[in-house]
């Protein structure tokens, strides 16, 4: 049989993009002869979203439990240098949280609140424009900024992009920090960015965010921003909410109710 | 050809040199002992069948970090029909149970280090560090 060079260049061509295609196809829905699903605990949303009523959130005592949930939830380090620490929820007082309106005339204690600050899960999330790995990436179906740490090359291009100061950056192995170390969460590894993540392993497991589950006043309100029924949808229907520089078109979904 | 003589004798020094790990060692009686292995608590059953996992867990886990981190799913109906949860974690190492006497000893057979257990956590590790935690912390931090 004869074959001239350019039939046979043709023919091994075609023989290797099905061979490449078959896997791919064999990939998306085979793992070993097994197949992957969606979790049938999981909850489900549109765009997930938050309301926090400072309000509610003023306890004397200077509650944290729900900043001690959710680190402990995480394997979040407690790191003493404030240029090292890592935090996915923390507080800080009004101003700062809102430094459009250091000058505004604002009503009764507003001022002197301690805000509850976390990522905002931004509609429209200038860290994920700036990551070149997608390593942080915002998931199409339910609005979540994720976080892949197994892509993470530490570049911190979104620390940097981040207008919130949510994200922070491992520059040492946290591990010896961990005050109770979790088997169910992993940790981080030394060069990588972490932040909040909604409890996206939870929702998966049909359960809300620990910060929401842990807070004694209820001030945190987890649910569909996109679902008029939900009590996110009404509190914001009814009520004046805030959202943290709203002037940089970041469209956060994190809301406070004031 | 004048060189022939040196040639042969450069290649049969090479060939001593390259061979004498396995003729010393025979010479001295030792044999390379495959890693015994701690069978898992829970029975025969894996996600995958046995000859699959020996030689290609690595696709397997690759395939259900992908899975889990990039898609949002979390269940794996396996070959067999059960139903797994994708876990390092809470799936592999529940069965499992002893990572040092089951990953480790084979890895390091092979001479391979993954580096999943740089985030991962082995359940046996947390509790040493919980027991470990209530000590002063490490020194060196504010560099």
């Amino acid at each position: 049989m004869s074959m001239d060079r350019k039939t046979f260049l043709k023919l091994g061509g075609c023989g290797l993009a099905a061979a490449v295609a078959g896997n791919k196809l064999a990939g998306l829905v085979q793992i070993a002869g097994g197949q992957s699903a969606p979790g049938e605990k999981t909850l489900r949303a549109s765009r997930w979203a938050m309301v926090i009523d400072t309000r509610k959130c003023q306890r004397a005592d200077g509650c944290d439990a729900c900043i001690r949930a959710c680190h402990e939830a995480h394997n979040v380090p407690s790191i003493p240098d404030p240029r090292r620490e890592i935090k996915w929820a923390w507080k800080d007082r009004f101003e700062h949280a809102f430094p459009e309106l250091e000058t505004s005339p604002l009503p009764g204690d507003v001022r002197e609140r301690q805000v509850l600050l976390l990522c905002n899960h931004c509609a429209n999330p200038p860290c994920v424009r700036v990551c070149p790995t997608r390593a942080t990436w915002k998931r199409q179906s339910d609005g979540i900024v994720m976080m892949d740490w197994h892509r993470c090359i530490g570049c911190r291009y979104c620390v940097a992009a981040c207008p919130y100061g949510s994200r922070s950056f491992n520059w040492f192995d946290p591990r010896p920090y961990i005050r109770n170390m979790h088997a169910e969460y992993p940790t981080r590894t030394r060069g990588v960015v972490e932040k909040c993540t909604f409890c996206e392993e939870r929702l998966a497991e049909g359960r809300l965010p620990a910060c929401v589950e842990a807070c004694p006043e209820k001030a945190l309100v987890f649910g569909d921003a996109a679902d008029p029924n939900s009590e996110v949808s009404q509190l914001l229907r009814e009520q004046f909410a805030l959202r943290r520089k709203p002037e940089l078109g970041t469209e956060p979904q994190v809301f406070y109710l004031l | 050809m004048r060189d022939r003589v040196w040639i042969t004798l450069g290649l049969i020094v090479f060939l001593v040199g390259i061979t004498y790990p396995i003729w010393f060692n025979n010479a001295a009686g030792v044999r390379a002992e495959a890693p015994v292995l701690r069978k898992p608590v829970k029975g025969p059953n894996c996600v995958a069948p046995l000859e699959y996992m020996r030689a290609s867990h690595m696709e397997l886990l690759t395939a259900w970090r992908d899975e889990v981190v990039r898609q949002g799913n979390r269940r794996f109906v396996a070959f067999d029909g059960r139903t797994y949860t994708m876990s390092l974690s809470k799936t592999c190492l529940d069965c499992h149970d002893n990572r040092a006497e089951f990953c480790d000893r084979c890895h390091s057979y092979a001479g391979v280090s993954p580096y999943c257990w740089d985030c991962h956590v082995d359940p046996r590790q947390a509790r040493t560090v919980r027991a470990w935690a209530g000590r002063p912390q490490a020194e060196g931090w504010a560099r």
